[in-house]
């Protein structure tokens, strides 16, 4: 009984040509040649992500530094632990994924809607990640200062050689200076937010304590940040311009500008793949529920949707190499 | 539909009785290979640190557990084992050629530039 009613599908399944290329149906196959064109867009960008990277290969910030969060550990250093975490998050996801399919070609329809439910689950967590990634990324941890020359300055201590905040060693100096907002001058000057500490305060304490050391953004051949001596650190100072909190599309304190640029494309690009495969998700999961593909007599939107499901998995596992273990 | 499902792999060293143990198998080794990532990216083992064809030999090492990992993500979950080798290699032909050879062609004029910036009369830090 079963044989037959695969011969049914099959018959069903034939191109307006009559036959069936490749023995794919054509809704397979067309996901297949989005998911090769997507593919080289994702090439496009990763590829330039490198092309900056190797043309910038001596001061390209280091991932360990830069993404050390990891929820309800706050002042832990975690590196990697947590977009790890994501990793497995995203796997398992597409694992359910695989389970549902299976479960599809067996026309078990509780079985689909359960699994569904859990890829949707993995999904929307690791979107969710993804954004308390992007908060504490923005956020920023240490603050830095950035020259003319727009190359960024970073503050250590001398004894341990851990990371220096410019919120805690700057003075505080009483200043008029409040956010200028167009209301109160000319309407097309403006500015979103002052820094916490002023470019003075950083570099009064700065001078006050014999402690603490510049960090520049250039690497030795150990693929270490150069630490700067104290005369040399007093003397860069002065050429300091900005006081850099965080990272925005136009400068970070984490170092060259183009790292927080590439990180908001290439991620968030990403991201929204993930969402996108979510809501579609969704959507699939709904008519699973309402009986939609129990009449059709074929789960194979469920494939389909599983191809997208995966896709976005590999593409993720690129992007967690390029960006965070390389 | 119904379609046949190949359950071996390692080249038919691991066979699995149904194709949803063969899913559970696959995630296992998926997860050992991102456990090696992490572990070794939080080590950072000393002699694996010495560079290599202008990157370090970890980083190669990264590459190629990432190659792997997305084989058997597309051969497995994507199940292109069980699709025809003209579908196969038509999707896969396309990305192999491609993506290796605009890898190179920008990686390669990055190096250029990077020397020509070290090494121009023009000053990058100021």
């Amino acid at each position: 009984m079963k044989a037959s009613t695969i011969n049914e599908n099959e018959e069903s399944e034939l191109w307006s040509g009559g036959n069936k290329p490749l023995k794919a149906s054509y809704g397979k196959m067309m996901m297949w040649f989005f998911i090769v064109s997507d593919a080289l867009t994702f090439t496009g960008f990763l590829v330039s992500y490198g092309f900056s990277r190797f043309k910038n290969i001596n001061s390209w910030p280091i991932a360990d530094e830069v993404f050390t969060h990891f929820p309800f550990l706050h002042g832990v250093d975690a590196p990697m632990y947590y977009v790890a975490l994501m990793t497995f998050i995203l796997i398992f996801s597409s694992v359910t994924m695989v389970l549902a399919v299976d479960a599809g070609h067996n026309m078990n329809k509780s079985k689909v809607a359960f699994y569904m439910f859990l890829t949707i689950i993995g999904g929307a967590v690791f979107v969710g990640s993804q954004a308390w990634e992007w908060k504490n990324f923005i956020k920023g941890e240490y603050g830095a200062l950035e020259t003319r020359g727009g190359q960024i300055l970073q503050f250590v201590n001398s004894d341990n050689g851990k990371r220096a905040s410019i919120r805690e060693f700057s003075k505080s100096i009483p200043t008029d200076r409040s956010t200028h907002l167009n209301s109160k001058g000319i309407w097309f000057f403006g500015e979103s937010s002052l820094p916490t500490v002023s470019l003075l305060e950083v570099k009064e304490g700065f001078k006050s304590d014999n402690n603490l050391l510049i960090r520049t953004e250039y690497l030795d051949d150990k693929g270490q940040k150069i630490v700067l001596s104290r005369e040399e650190s007093l003397d860069i100072i002065e050429q300091a311009q900005i006081v850099v909190e965080g990272a925005n599309l136009i400068r970070n304190e984490y170092g060259n500008r183009l790292f927080a640029n590439f990180f908001f494309f290439i991620t968030g690009f990403h991201g929204f793949h993930v969402f996108s495969g979510v809501v579609i998700n969704i959507i699939i999961f709904f008519n699973i529920l309402i009986g939609t593909y129990e009449r059709r007599g074929h789960y194979e939107m469920v494939e389909k949707v599983g191809l997208y499901w995966h896709f976005v998995d590999l593409v993720w596992v690129f992007v967690f190499t390029f960006f965070y273990l390389v | 539909m119904g379609a046949e499902h190949k359950l071996e792999i390692f080249r038919g060293l691991l066979k699995f009785k149904s194709n949803e143990q063969k899913i559970w198998g696959v995630l296992i080794f998926l997860s050992i290979v991102t456990i090696i990532e992490v572990g070794l990216g939080i080590i950072k083992p000393a002699f694996l640190l010495e560079s290599f064809l202008q990157m370090k030999i970890l980083n190669w090492i990264f590459v190629f557990l990432t190659l792997v990992k997305a084989y058997y993500i597309a051969w497995d979950f994507m199940h292109l084992r069980d699709e025809t080798s003209g579908l196969v290699n038509s999707i896969v032909l396309p990305l192999l050629i491609l993506i290796p050879y605009l890898a190179f062609i920008l990686i390669l004029e990055a190096d250029y530039i990077y020397d020509i910036m070290q090494a121009g009369f023009q000053s990058w830090n100021f």
